[in-house]
């Protein structure tokens, strides 16, 4: 078992230095789709935050309550309503998005959504409350005041994106139920390594899991470096 | 002189509770006015209606003779600006944040740069340009706060309790720019305080809040004198006593229930003594110093304010002291200790 693992690492170096095709492609793929997933989850998730964090409205805290309970939403689960939904016979079925890239995209978007629009609406509301009307006697408008709000919540907020980023990359059920891992067009690493392993093919799965490992370790020493440099 | 702001008849209600009940007020162009009166009295809703970020239940706010409504607010906005009690820094250097106004108001870099230079001077934080504003303690953070007002040359100036809690040094520093400010700017100022006498050095004119209504207006020292028995209950350290001059020059005044103490003036009659908080040292053994008043007392209260804790010491009368929560802890203080309270007569201010 030990051997295994150990042969298995070696033979993982040995495809990432090799630079493999099937594993290079993979990894673009993971990163271009989560990414993208981000990035729509982001576009909708951080005015909607920071509208719940900074008003009051009827439904408030209701909202919050769903939000923050989507946050646990198992993916397969989610991947399984989506599918139902793409599916040929399924209401939007007709857009024939199923087993696409984008589908995955979709699909990631909408799981990592809660993460952003929780996290931002968190980082709004840890804003020191004095700031909004210190920017006013200051002489900035209320959209200049709100503006600085969202500024100063930015540590934050950065922190839910890179979050968002991190699960989309890592969820295995969105991307397996809607992307179908199709060689080429929707293998993305996690549905690679699921596939490879139970096939046998456990090198592959190492070396693969290795590259996810590394992306996430890199990404996340990244972003604190970065938060460090900008915000303290 | 010509009126700057007046209010007519502001009400200002939060729910149930009346901040303000029918205030009105003239305020004169270049004049210090200090708003007096206990926590709660409504003096930080007054402010904040003058600052145009808190709207009057009723009433009318004019600013150089124009209604503001809310049309008016934005350039009320950019005239008048206002220094909070709790000071908050942006999450930025301390340039970023005293700059903030300016860049606000679109002015060209250069020009900024030399105004925040200035304030920076007039602050003594010159050299701090870079540093995290949210790093600063608690007494720079203010002088952060005081710059980013100043720097935009406001006609009007609004400052709530500006050296509350603050170390002496600090409120020195922060009196003095304000001075400057009154003096070679013609910045009109209105200070919020309920320590009177910290300001009743820079104002001239004064206003006593109770419950949200003026009960008095005049010179701080007149305000002193005739509201003695009205409102001083909850100034510190504030004595109405007779004075009776002595050999060497002073005088003894007579402060009730036994209590004399002696104040470096000569004077006789009736007068109101006035002792600041930090200028009392508290001590466990009686001192041996050239401090003229010294007196045996019991700590009945001890509360924290800031960075400075303050205790009540029950001597015949009942004194308020400011001292760090370092000594605090360094002496082992409590309440139910015996203390010795030692204060110079020239701390003794009359009125």
């Amino acid at each position: 078992m030990v051997s295994d693992l150990l042969e298995g690492l070696r033979r993982a170096v040995e495809l990432i230095i090799s630079g493999d095709l099937s594993v290079l492609d993979a990894t673009l793929r993971s990163l271009y789709v989560s990414g993208m997933a981000t990035l729509l989850a982001a576009l909708l998730g951080l005015p909607l935050g920071m509208i719940m964090g900074s008003r009051e409205f009827p439904g408030k805290s209701w909202l919050r309550g769903l939000f923050n309970a989507l946050l646990g939403i198992p993916t397969v689960g989610l991947g399984l309503i989506l599918y139902l939904i793409l599916s040929r016979s399924g209401p939007l079925g007709a857009l024939g998005l199923l087993y696409t890239p984008s589908a995955i995209i979709i699909g990631q978007a909408l799981l990592v959504l809660p993460i952003l629009v929780s996290f931002t609406a968190n980082a709004v509301e840890g804003v020191e409350r004095g700031i909004k009307d210190l920017s006013k006697t200051l002489g900035a408008s209320e959209m200049q005041a709100s503006l600085t709000v969202f500024k100063e919540a930015l540590p934050g907020v950065f922190l839910a994106v890179i979050a968002g980023f991190n699960r989309a990359l890592a969820e295995l059920g969105v991307a397996l139920m809607l992307g179908g891992n199709i060689a080429g067009l929707t293998r993305v690493l996690t549905t690679t390594i699921a596939l490879e392993t139970t096939r046998g093919n456990t090198e592959l799965g190492i070396a693969l899991t290795l590259i996810l490992l590394s992306i996430v370790f890199v990404l996340n020493s990244a972003a604190n470096l970065i938060k460090e440099r900008l915000w303290s | 002189m010509s009126s700057l702001m007046s209010l007519h008849d502001l009400v200002k209600d939060y729910g149930e509770i009346r901040a303000l009940d029918h205030v009105s007020l003239e305020v004169e162009e270049g004049e210090t006015l200090a708003i007096l009166g206990p926590n709660g009295a409504g003096k930080t809703t007054l402010l904040r209606i003058m600052a145009g970020i808190e709207e009057p239940t009723s009433g009318t706010v004019y600013y150089k003779g124009t209604k503001i409504g809310r049309r008016g607010l934005a350039r009320l906005r950019m005239s008048c600006t206002m220094v909070f009690q709790r000071t908050v820094v942006f999450n930025t250097t301390v340039y970023n944040n005293i700059a903030y106004g300016l860049m606000i108001r679109g002015l060209p870099k250069n020009k900024i740069a030399r105004r925040v230079d200035d304030a920076l001077n007039l602050v003594k934080l010159k050299g701090y340009e870079r540093r995290p504003a949210k790093r600063l303690s608690g007494g720079e953070q203010q002088r952060v706060a005081l710059a980013r007002a100043i720097v935009l040359e406001p006609e009007l100036l609004l400052l709530d309790e500006p050296t509350a809690n603050l170390d002496p040094e600090t409120a020195s520093i922060i009196e003095e720019a304000i001075r400057y400010m009154n003096r070679e700017r013609g910045t009109t100022i209105i200070v919020a305080t309920h320590n009177v006498f910290r300001m009743g050095e820079v104002a001239e004119r004064a206003i006593l809040l109770m419950n949200g209504r003026i009960v008095e207006e005049g010179l701080v020292s007149d305000i002193l004198l005739r509201s003695s028995l009205a409102g001083f209950a909850v100034l510190d350290n504030v004595f109405v006593g007779w004075a009776e001059p002595t050999s060497s020059g002073t005088s003894t005044i007579d402060i009730g229930e036994g209590v004399k103490v002696e104040a470096s003036s000569e004077r006789r009659g009736r007068v109101t003594a006035v002792i600041p908080p930090v200028d009392i040292i508290v001590s466990k053994e009686p001192l041996e110093s050239s401090a003229r008043n010294v007196l045996k007392g019991r700590i009945i209260e001890v509360s924290e304010v800031g960075s400075t804790v303050k205790l009540k010491v029950e001597a015949g009368r009942v004194f308020t002291v400011q001292i760090t929560k370092a000594s605090l802890k360094e002496m082992n203080l409590n309440v139910g200790s015996d203390v010795y309270l030692t204060f110079k007569a020239s701390s003794i201010r009359l009125l």
